[in-house]
Parts: C-alpha cells; sequence; structure tokens
C-alpha cells in the first residue's frame, strides 16, 4: 500500500499544527549528534570493507586533445601495482544534478584540464599515489580551446529572455536611472569531506559505499554509466561530509571504484585528492552581469533589466541560472532579462551553493543600492515598495511572501538607522564603519518523494527512505516529524537513510529536501493515524495520539496488540508549482569594518532575517541559515577560481589558495526566522532553507563597505586591492 | 627494541611503509577513521590530533617520526556513551552540520583550551603579559585553522565558550 498525493492544490488545513506531541520545530539536538562529535559516524572512505585495494585518479595535463599512450608497464612494474585503468566506460566529469544519465565518458578524449584520464590501483594508496605520479602519458593537444568566456561567441539561453514593454525608452525618461557592469568569479563547493567510494562486487551484485547527495538520481546515473540494470547497483551514503552541488551528480571516483573493483576482483576505495576535487567536479561559473533599473520620482520601479554571461563546457546543459529570482523579486512593467553561455575549456559549470542567486541577488542588490542613493529613500524603505503583489512576468499569486516582514523585522531588530545616508561617515582609528543591507530571495523547489514509515507493536518507529543527510538536518526533522504525528518521543523514531535498497527520496539538492522528503513522510504517517483511528474506533482528525497513548485512553502498544503497521508515503511536485510562484524571501543586514589604508574588509556583525515556510527544527534552521550568511562573507570577501590564461588550469586547487570563509572572518551573526505557512510549498507548509542564506547577502557586505569607505566595488570578490582601486582619497 | 607509537594509551608498532603519514597510519592501519582526510595538505584542520599533549595537523606529519610519542585522537577524548564536555557542547550548540571537520574541531578546541590556560598568546590577545582568556574574539582567532564549510563557526565558539565558563568556574 502506498498513501499518494501529488500536489494540485494548496494545503490549508495546516495538519501538522492540530497534533499534539509539541516536538516539530522545537531546537531538538541532531540525532545523530553524538555520532559526528565522537568520530564514530562512518563516512564513504571509511566502511571497513576486507582486502579494498586503492586506487588514485590520474588527471590530464593538457586543456583539449586526446591520449594517445599510457606506459601501463613500468607503472605495473612498480611495488604493489594491480591495475592501469583506462577503460571507456569511465566519466570524466560528474554529472549534472538530476541527470538520471550516465555524465560525459570516454577519458580518452580530453576537455579541460585536469580531466580524469586513467585510475592506478595498488594495494595501498601510498603505491598507487606514487604509481599514479610516475605515470607515463603521452596526449596530441588541440591547440586554440577557448579558455575565457570573452574568446567565445555566447549562446542565449531562450527560456529565459524576458523583452516586456520597452526598457530602453523607461531607462530614458527615468527619474532615477541605474546602469551597471557587475561580475562574479568561479566559485567551488569545496565540502570538507574529498569526493570518496569504496566499490564492491558480489557476483553480478554491485554496491558502493559513496559520497553523494540525490542517490536515487545517481543509482540510474551509475548503471548507465556501466551498462547494467538498476537492480544490480546498491548505492549507500549515511554520512556525507559536505556536499553543496558537487555531489549531485555521480562523479568520477565512484565509477573508477566500480570499473576497478571490477577488473581486479576485489573492493576498491578511490578517494579523490583535495587538489582533484577541485580540478574535476564542479565549479560555480564566474559571471558578467548588466544591471538596468529605471525609478521614478518615489522609488517605484518601472524599469527592470538583468543581463548575464555565464560559461560552460560544450555539451553541458546547465547554465548558472543567475536571473532566477530577478524575475519576480521586484515589479517594473518594462523588463529585459537574458542569460548567455560561452562555451570554454574549464571544469564543468555546476551546481554549487544557492546555483543563480547566490551570484545574481548580491548583483541585483547593488545596483538596488544605487538606485536608493541616487532617489535619496532609505535602501530598506525603496525595496518595501517595489515588492510586487504578483510576479510581474507571469502574472501568477505568490505562495507566500515574506520579504516586507523581514525587511521591517530585521531592520528593527539590527537597529538600523533609516536616516539620511552618507559614505565615509565614521573612522574609528585606521578603520572607516558602516552598514548595507540587501533583500534575499530563492525559488522553492520540491521533488518526488517516498518513505516508509513502520510502528512497531513496541510503540516505537522508524523510517526509511534513500534520500541524505548531508548535514542539513534530515535524521533530525524527519524524527521530530514522525514523531509529532504518531504521538511518541523524538528518542522513538529510529530514522534510516543513505540507502538505495529503500524507497526513493528526493535527494539533497535544491533546498527541496526538507519539504519533499518530509511530505512523504508525513503522507505514511498520515496513513497509519488512519488504522490507528480505526483500531481506536474514531476517526483520524479526531485522533488525539501522545505520549506514546491515545489521549485519555489505551497506549499505543494496546491499540497495537503485537501488529506491526508499516505504509509508503509518495509524494509528488503536482500543477501547483504551475499556478503559483513559490520563494523563500528575507534580508540581510551588514556591518563591516574597512582599513583605510590597506582596503582590508572585516565583517563585525550579520542579521539575516528568513521567510521559508514552517521552521522543522528552530536549531538546524537556524544553522542553514547560519551557513549561508558566512557563504556570504567568502562570496563577498575571498572566494573566486583563478585560472592560468595561457594554459586554462585552476591555480588555486587547494584550501590555502582558494579562501573559504575561517572561523575568524566570521563576526557576530544572528538570524532571525520570521515562521509562516506556506499552502502551495509542500503539504507541511515548509519551504527551502540550505540556500535561502546567502542569496543576496555578498550584496549586504558590498553595500556597506560602500557606506564605510565610499568605495562603490563592482566586483566579487571585494578583496583589499579592488577596494582601494575605487576607494575616495 | 620496537618502534612504538601509542595511541590513546595503547601502543603499536609503526608502519613498515615510510612514506606513511601519521594520518593515513590512523586511518588505513588502525582504522581509527574519527580522524578525517580533508586536504592532505595542512590546510583545513579536520585531521587535528594530539601529540605530547600539542594539536598538530597529523596529515603533515609521517606516522615514522613518532617514536614512542603520545597520541590522543577523537576516539580517545570520548564516546558516544562517555562524551567529553566539549563533545557535549557541540551536540548542544549546533556546533557542526555535516560533522566532518568536528573531530578536528573538538580535538582542536581541547589542546587549544589548555593553550590559553598555560598563558599562550594569539594574534587576537591585546596584552602580552596578563592573564589569557578564552574571549569570543580569541576562540575565533585560535581555532581559525579548523575549516568548517557548512559555516558552524559562531555556533562552534559558542559551544567552546560555554565549556571554557564551565571550566573557569570549577
Amino acid at each position: 500500500m502506498t498513501a499518494h498525493l501529488k500536489q494540485d492544490e494548496p494545503d490549508t488545513e495546516n495538519f501538522l499544527d492540530t497534533m499534539k506531541q509539541g516536538v516539530l520545530g522545537k531546537p531538538v539536538s541532531r540525532v545523530e549528534g553524538l555520532a559526528k562529535v565522537t568520530g564514530t559516524a562512518p563516512y564513504a572512505a571509511e566502511y571497513p570493507i576486507e582486502n579494498a585495494a586503492d586506487g588514485v585518479i590520474v588527471t590530464s595535463t593538457i586543456v583539449r586533445g586526446e591520449v594517445v599512450s599510457i606506459d601501463k608497464a613500468s607503472a605495473l612494474a612498480m611495488p604493489g601495482v594491480l591495475a592501469i585503468i583506462d577503460d571507456e566506460r569511465l566519466t570524466t566529469r560528474a554529472a549534472q544534478g538530476t541527470a538520471g544519465e550516465a555524465p560525459q565518458q570516454g577519458p580518452t578524449q580530453v576537455f579541460f584540464w585536469g580531466q580524469p584520464i586513467a585510475v592506478v590501483v595498488a594495494e595501498t594508496f601510498e603505491q598507487a599515489r606514487d604509481a599514479a605520479k610516475h605515470l607515463k602519458v603521452e596526449y596530441r593537444a588541440e591547440e586554440g580551446a577557448p579558455l575565457d568566456p570573452s574568446d567565445a561567441e555566447p549562446e542565449e539561453q531562450e527560456d529565459e529572455t524576458v523583452d516586456q514593454g520597452d526598457l530602453a525608452q523607461a531607462m530614458s525618461r527615468a527619474d532615477h536611472a541605474v546602469d551597471l557592469a557587475i561580475t562574479t568569479e568561479g566559485h567551488a563547493s569545496a565540502a570538507m569531506e574529498p569526493h570518496a567510494a569504496i566499490a564492491q562486487w558480489e557476483g553480478d551484485k554491485l554496491t558502493v559505499h559513496a559520497s553523494l547527495q540525490m542517490l536515487n538520481y545517481n543509482i540510474a546515473e551509475l548503471a548507465d554509466t556501466l551498462g547494467i540494470a538498476e537492480d544490480r547497483v546498491r548505492l549507500v551514503s549515511r554520512y556525507v561530509g559536505g556536499g553543496f552541488g558537487s555531489k549531485l551528480g555521480v562523479s568520477e571516483e565512484v565509477v573508477a571504484a566500480a570499473i576497478a573493483a571490477e577488473q581486479v576482483g576485489r573492493p576498491v576505495r578511490v578517494v579523490m585528492s583535495r587538489q582533484q576535487v577541485f580540478q574535476c567536479v564542479m565549479r560555480r561559473s564566474e559571471t558578467t552581469q548588466r544591471l538596468r533599473l529605471a525609478g521614478d520620482g518615489e522609488g517605484k520601479l518601472y524599469g527592470f533589466g538583468h543581463e548575464a554571461l555565464v560559461s560552460n563546457l560544450p555539451g553541458e546543459e546547465f547554465a548558472e541560472p543567475v536571473l532566477q529570482s530577478s524575475h519576480f523579486l521586484y515589479g517594473g512593467a518594462n523588463r529585459a532579462l537574458k542569460l548567455e553561455v560561452a562555451r570554454i575549456h574549464r571544469m564543468t559549470a555546476g551546481s554549487v551553493r544557492a546555483p543563480g542567486e547566490a551570484v545574481g541577488m548580491p548583483a541585483l542588490e547593488i545596483a538596488m543600492d544605487v538606485l536608493a542613493e541616487k532617489s535619496g529613500i532609505d535602501p530598506v524603505e525603496l525595496r518595501l515598495r517595489n515588492i510586487p503583489d504578483r510576479d510581474p512576468e507571469e502574472d501568477l499569486p505568490f505562495s507566500s511572501h515574506k520579504l516586507a516582514e523581514c525587511l521591517k523585522q530585521g531592520a528593527e531588530r539590527f537597529g538600523w538607522d533609516s536616516g539620511a545616508r552618507s559614505p565615509r561617515h565614521t573612522l574609528d582609528g585606521e578603520w572607516w564603519t558602516g552598514t548595507g543591507m540587501a533583500s534575499a530571495a530563492r525559488v522553492h523547489n520540491v521533488g518526488e518523494a517516498r518513505a516508509r514509515v513502520t510502528l512497531k507493536p513496541d510503540g516505537t518507529a522508524e523510517i526509511r527512505s534513500d534520500m541524505t543527510d548531508i548535514g542539513t538536518g534530515t535524521y533530525t526533522i524527519l524524527a521530530q516529524l514522525v514523531a509529532e504525528m504518531l504521538g511518541i518521543a523524538v528518542d522513538d523514531v529510529l530514522v534510516q537513510l543513505g540507502d538505495t535498497d529503500f524507497p526513493r527520496g528526493p535527494g539533497s539538492g535544491g533546498s527541496w529536501g526538507a519539504a519533499s522528503i518530509g511530505s512523504a513522510a508525513y503522507l505514511a504517517c498520515r496513513a497509519l493515524r488512519r488504522m490507528l483511528a480505526e483500531k481506536a474506533g474514531t476517526d483520524e482528525s479526531e485522533l488525539v495520539l501522545r505520549d506514546g497513548a491515545v489521549d485519555g485512553g489505551r497506549s499505543l502498544v494496546e491499540l497495537l496488540d503485537g501488529e506491526e503497521l508499516s505504509e509508503e508515503g509518495h509524494y509528488e511536485p503536482g500543477d501547483i508549482a504551475d499556478s503559483h510562484t513559490a520563494s523563500g524571501f528575507g534580508a540581510f543586514f551588514a556591518e563591516v569594518r574597512v582599513n583605510r589604508f590597506t582596503g582590508e574588509t572585516r565583517v563585525d556583525r550579520m542579521l539575516g532575517a528568513f521567510g521559508f515556510g514552517r521552521v522543522l527544527n528552530e536549531k538546524t534552521a537556524r544553522s542553514q541559515c547560519l551557513g549561508g550568511i558566512t557563504w556570504s562573507i567568502g562570496a563577498a570577501l575571498t572566494e573566486a577560481l583563478h585560472f592560468d590564461p595561457n594554459d586554462g588550469h585552476l591555480v588555486n586547487c587547494d584550501l590555502a589558495e582558494y579562501h573559504v570563509p575561517v572561523n575568524r572572518d566570521v563576526g557576530e551573526v544572528e538570524v532571525l526566522m520570521v515562521e509562516e505557512r506556506d499552502p502551495v510549498a509542500s503539504p507541511i507548509q515548509a519551504k527551502g532553507i540550505g540556500e535561502l542564506g546567502m542569496c543576496g547577502g555578498a550584496g549586504a557586505i558590498a553595500n556597506a563597505i560602500y557606506n564605510a569607505c565610499g568605495a562603490r566595488v563592482l566586483s566579487f570578490p571585494m578583496t583589499p586591492d579592488r577596494v582601494l582601486e575605487v576607494m575616495p582619497e | 627494541m620496537p618502534d612504538t607509537i601509542t595511541i590513546n594509551g595503547t601502543d603499536h608498532p609503526l608502519p613498515s611503509d615510510p612514506r606513511t603519514s601519521l594520518l593515513d597510519f590512523l586511518r588505513q592501519d588502525l582504522g581509527l577513521h574519527g580522524t578525517k582526510k580533508g586536504c592532505d595538505h595542512g590546510q583545513c584542520g579536520a585531521c587535528t590530533v594530539i601529540v605530547n599533549g600539542m594539536r598538530i595537523n597529523s596529515c603533515l606529519t609521517l606516522a615514522a617520526l613518532h617514536d614512542g610519542d603520545d597520541v590522543t585522537t577523537i576516539e580517545g577524548l570520548g564516546t558516544p556513551e562517555n562524551p567529553s564536555p566539549l563533545q557535549v557542547a557541540f551536540v548542544e550548540h549546533d556546533g557542526y552540520q555535516c560533522g566532518y571537520c568536528t573531530p578536528g574541531q573538538v580535538c582542536s578546541a581541547t589542546a587549544m583550551l589548555d593553550e590559553i590556560k598555560a598563558g599562550f598568546a594569539s594574534d587576537a590577545s591585546a596584552d602580552l603579559t596578563s592573564e589569557m582568556k578564552a574571549t569570543a574574539e580569541e576562540i575565533r582567532e585560535r581555532m581559525s585553522g579548523n575549516l568548517c564549510r557548512c559555516g558552524a563557526y559562531a555556533n562552534i565558539v559558542a559551544a567552546i565558550r560555554d565549556v571554557a565558563e564551565q571550566g573557569d568556574a570549577a
């Protein structure tokens, strides 16, 4: 039996609010917390699999061309070496998120510097690493591959193009017009756990312990890659050491381990080096953007333009969706939006936390700050005046919309001064100090999800799905949700995730995990409640479950009388996705210091106020927001991929040279959750929160830099050299 | 006399391959996977262990160099049944998300609090002569060698301050 719902209608019943256990939404500590802090939670490379050999990936040292020959004999003669594998099924890129089919295969054709071309397998890691380092490879390089977006003729992404009214005319008659070019550089996910897999074959059945975000898609991707049926593949990812998009699709080490294990006839572990993770998984594309805003004397927008140029490899469908929230965030009847892709030979561009808004929103929010200044209107007030009643392009209603509340409540809590603003108002020793703000927006997504909930005769429950928890809190919110619905303690719910032997979840990505898998769990629990109501001789709507008993009556154990109840919940997004625009909204406020001599920026204080539907766990939701704000600081100040213009290789391919924020880069951070119920977002009224926290935050920091020292920097990241270049004085 | 290294109170012979880092020795040879490999280049701190009372990046040193040394890993600090005060505080304050950097953070914080007690100065110390205090800024500076990409820093600082304050009260 399956409890199925395809959501075609808003759910205004808010059924969860009538439950009585009182655990959902509460700041419950992570149920897997002690395993993580004591180092006993196993990640992909750490399963004690007998007799596993080690594989090390070899990557190309040319940008484009062909591998002509590999001197396997010399490497095979080295101590412990078992095999040199350049099987044509090896993948050379990671699959894009939700691809569900094999990514690019064939390691002899090279499309970017650092592309995997072979895997060396040996008895030990040290032996495999040594042989990989000494492997002699002969290439035929093809000269002239375009390496920089400016070298290639861009392709327009027509489904992103909007041409509504006449923006050029609106700009020419605007009381205040803003026309800015803003650039952002490439980003890396840089999850702390490098990509890793251990593959083992038992007969014709393959099991891979891997570090992947979306097993429901990854199983199809791996099966397709190997040319075998899905039912011969099992993927296990119980703990994932961060993903941020880099582990959405099946990646090169998973396939390499599977093929190597087949060829050497024993389990093989392949772990990417940190440099390889940078070089051959996913990058966020750099962007070149143009923002045009036409405002009237009252600060109301009647013209809105956002164009962006991004890049990717030839043949890749993904284009950084820079304009995603620009389509609906602010009004303006005359609109021009355009997204273009340049085909260049850098590693695959794909999803990195908050694809699109992470770089599009900060640029838009700088333009809004400039408009506020030109119009003489407070930046918070300017945004409040431009919140549209309906989606300005699709003419659809919003599912729920908390931007105004976030702006107002955030401003109040932060202590935002809405008085006249001019830069360089406070100098404290060597440091100019100032404040800035920005709106936050991130589209809401949901995906198809299945989960099985079983209520055992002893009154405890278990939930199973191949859904992953990549640090987002899935284990804990599912325990809370099941506990709330069935009226039992959180500790009495066992959550089993990350195994394709379980029902297919949605996977973790696009901030859709909690709302999607939570809805599947909710549906399964509703069905169990109906069964229990029947046993109790009442309607489900009347059934009150609390503390392991029907309220004022029999305990669950008595009611079950030795029977086990089990149901699979199956949630599918429905037509409702086409009849509403659904998004999380919020506001960022930042206070920074900028050194008048060095141009160094320090973020002393940040506040984020966010509305994202029902809060499922106050503690883990807050942590997601904190994480997003931390990423905002990195995007604003330090994070940039740098490519060699001559040979195209990634220059800063490690954590010493690619600067993610460190502890001291993050000052006081406050999170305000503006709770709401979104009837369209999901049957549990929740939206995503994994990405919203970095959708605009870098813009608040940029605007604070301007307010502090008068440097209007238009290139992210705002490194000291860039700040000094435009700082007055 | 055989070359031995003491890990969490147990003696082990040193590995035969001189190329084996202390980190790989712990993870591969001994199966102590609590110590994590994040970068293998001393850039992220996920592999932090405590050697003779001092925190080090175990990826940056060869196991063979530690003849006679006393190493404490995350497994030696506490267990799920009997966690250390810092481990409890990390859970309470949600000082982690994915959990991969966490053992390194906990080992680092354990030794770092001892460094403050011993009067070690840091870049954040305004005054090098008076008593060192575990202020938020001191903790941020001293924990900056342990990267957390999930961005749990604010909660990590809260967890460590909590334990430092309990320590002051004791």
